[in-house]
């Protein structure tokens, strides 16, 4: 059946899909199954990479059991559509939370385990994919697999990162962190400059678990990079008389915003008002790990804002600060606002994915509201300095990237291509990989 | 702790329900058709917290074996506190309308074989003077559609019959529960693309059900909103209704 109704989360590009909600292990019979597949969870990619035009999606979210916990270890076992919510729902309460977590707890294990995803604790755990024991693989030649380090160690670091090319995954078994509490001791600290990002965050990556910076991307000169630095740590205990809540974001966005809501103004006096919002240098609290992990998690359907027209998303990681001073430079001056600019450093620890995004470095996250050629444009310049630095692009925020920046991106590339399922396919891959989609679909 | 009994077990209303009430330790008894997909969902309640989950897989269609199921359940569990009836198909109304023999089947499915297991559980609660038997019936039960009136008749049928059970276990000090859920997210919808803001996600009607157990109502509609809307449509006089395309 054609389902025009599943968009990504940039909302760009659309695509139509045949979709086949999986409610049960059983289910995965991917011999039976015809044209091209692709896993879809909770679709929280911003591009084409959780899309397959013209395709079948195989959608995940009824996989949603747990298998097995042991509350000694904190090794969990589950379905591969169950959330990072749910899991925090279930573990927080039992003294464990997720060894690494993305902006968003509104994603499937399957889903970050496909992007191996990276959080605020980069520096000091690397990412989600390290704390993935092992996981079953079905592959469309009806093969079920288990994959680890130890038992079909290719596949396994192949589906790691590996943008769900290399078939479905039925469930995993991931390791949770035990922690003191669910609140966050969270400091905030003005940085006037990004030599101001630089030195607090070498100051910090040593004692804090969490850290990340928010930028306010119009400020230019003698001003560039200023913004906010955050940096958390699991709280010793509850604060007296706290409690953790659950449930669904309160406040949603009903509609489609109209253009002129995301105008130049807008997000101006949105960065005016939030860097401008501190006054102090530095605030420190004890929070809830909601707001300190998932602001936007609160705002159901945020994307909205953006319109009909979608957004872009574009995350680097680059090795020298320079670059960073570069792309800063060009985004400030072409005046294509941004409301979340994203700046951390990726720490040395290696993830098991071939297709990784996170190496050490520096990473910039952007995002600007679709507004045709001349913000595709300012992203193909940004590119260059990345293509230029030896950097990489992130496949879970992309829509637009060439080939090549696919390629430079990705050096272990050749040793992933004999993993990818023949079978599965996306709209990212046909893109960067230049398959013609005619072609592919005929042969499938 | 309470000991919970769940017919049409593997159903996403009813794991969402059962979900709720492993977290609160409660032990249950599952029943369904097929026993792979009953112990992964009670594999799931264990971890979730339940101290206790069996589950026994059989047809429900067959009216024959209920007398047993609900003995098992009862001696399994050492007393039943609450049943949950949540079995069911929802069938393609124009299959059923060319095929006679699917929509009697669907009758039987969706009405008969529910009854039949409400009177052995009504039978069981009288002469204990206690416990709760909920029912999903549906919305769809409360006026007949073109696009849906054999399961809607069934679920007519059902909630009539829940009805008088109720009138009936009153003095007994048996509470009847009857549930209309609207369009709920499931695999039993999932052939319906576009979903609209009626459909309601599984947890959420999971969470009103467990609510309204917890309460002894009498009859909910969830989400609330669908109390009235079908009020609305059981207003419309017939010489108009019969000519809307419902």
């Amino acid at each position: 059946m054609k389902n025009p109704s599943i968009e990504s989360w940039g909302r760009f590009p659309r695509a139509e899909h045949r979709t086949l909600p999986l409610a049960w292990r059983d289910q995965a019979r991917l011999a039976d199954l015809e044209g091209l597949l692709l896993a879809h969870g909770m679709g929280r990619s911003y591009g084409d990479s959780c899309l397959n035009d013209g395709g079948t999606l195989l959608l995940t979210r009824g996989l949603d059991r747990f298998l097995e916990f042991d509350e000694s270890s904190g090794v969990l076992r589950c379905e591969a559509g169950v959330t990072l919510a749910q899991i925090l729902e279930f573990a927080v309460p039992r003294g464990f939370f997720l060894p690494v977590t993305p902006g968003t707890k509104f994603v499937t294990v399957g889903g970050a385990i496909a992007n191996d995803v990276h959080g605020k604790n980069h520096h000091a755990d690397g990412t989600f994919g390290r704390f993935v024991r092992r996981f079953e693989l079905c592959t469309s030649d009806g093969k079920r697999r288990i994959c680890s380090p130890e038992e079909n160690e290719g596949h396994y670091r192949a589906t790691i990162g590996g943008l769900g090319l290399t078939g479905l995954i039925t469930w995993a078994e991931i390791q949770l962190r035990r922690v003191p509490s669910p609140f966050i001791v969270q400091e905030s600290l003005k940085m006037r400059s990004l030599d101001d990002f630089f030195r607090i965050n070498d100051e910090s990556e040593k004692d804090w678990q969490y850290t990340v910076a928010w930028i306010d991307v119009l400020a230019r000169g003698r001003k560039l990079g200023r913004g906010i630095y955050y940096r958390g740590n699991h709280a010793p205990q509850s604060p007296p008389g706290r409690r953790i809540s659950f449930g669904e974001p309160r406040l949603r966005v009903p509609f489609d915003a109209p253009n002129f809501v995301l105008s130049g103004t807008s997000v101006r006096l949105f960065n005016f008002a939030y860097y401008n919002r501190q006054l102090r240098p530095l605030r420190r609290a004890t929070i809830p790990y909601e707001p300190f992990f998932y602001p936007l998690d609160a705002v159901g359907n945020w994307n909205r804002i953006y319109g009909r027209r979608g957004l872009l998303q574009w995350q680097c990681v680059v090795s020298d600060p320079e670059t960073v001073v570069r792309i800063l430079e060009v985004v400030s001056r072409a005046r294509q606002g941004s409301f979340l600019v994203v700046l951390k450093t990726f720490g040395a620890l290696r993830s098991p994915g071939m297709l990784s995004f996170p190496r050490p470095g520096i990473t910039l996250a952007l995002d600007f509201p679709h507004l045709g050629e001349s913000t595709l444009t300012l992203l193909d310049r940004l590119d260059a300095l990345v293509a230029e630095s030896g950097g990489a692009l992130y496949p879970a925020k992309d829509a637009r990237m060439s080939a090549e920046m696919f390629e430079l991106s990705f050096p272990e590339l050749p040793a992933f291509l004999p993993y990818v399922d023949p079978r599965f396919s996306s709209s990212f891959w046909r893109r960067v990989r230049r398959v013609d989609e005619g072609a592919q679909a005929r042969t499938a | 702790m309470k000991r919970i009994v769940v017919f049409g077990a593997t159903s996403a209303i009813a794991q969402a329900c059962a979900r709720i009430w492993a977290g609160r330790h409660d032990a249950l008894f599952l029943v369904g058709r097929n026993a792979e997909r009953l112990e992964a969902v009670a594999g799931d309640l264990k971890v979730r917290g339940a101290p206790k989950v069996e589950f026994l897989a059989h047809d429900l269609a067959d009216l024959e074996a209920h007398e047993r199921l609900v003995g098992r359940a009862d001696e399994a569990l050492g007393g039943i506190d609450v049943a949950l009836v949540a079995h069911g198909v929802l069938g393609d109304q124009m299959l059923l309308r060319e095929d006679i023999s699917l929509a009697v089947e669907s009758i039987h499915v969706n009405f008969v074989s529910a009854a039949s297991l409400l009177s052995h559980l009504a039978n069981l609660m009288e002469k204990r003077k206690g416990g709760t038997i909920a029912v999903i019936s549906s919305v769809a039960g409360d006026r007949g559609r073109q696009s849906n009136y054999v399961y809607g008749a069934a679920k007519a049928g059902l909630s009539a019959f829940a009805s008088g059970l109720r009138n009936r276990l009153q003095k007994s000090g048996v509470s009847v529960v009857t549930i209309k859920p609207g369009f709920v997210d499931t695999p039993m919808t999932a052939h319906i693309a576009k979903k609209g803001p009626l459909f309601a996600h599984p947890d959420a009607v999971g969470r009103a059900i467990v609510r309204a157990i917890d309460r002894r109502k009498d009859v909910v509609y969830v989400p609330g909103f669908w109390r009235p809307i079908m009020w609305v449509i059981r207003s419309i006089p017939e010489r108009i209704f019969k000519r809307l395309s419902l």
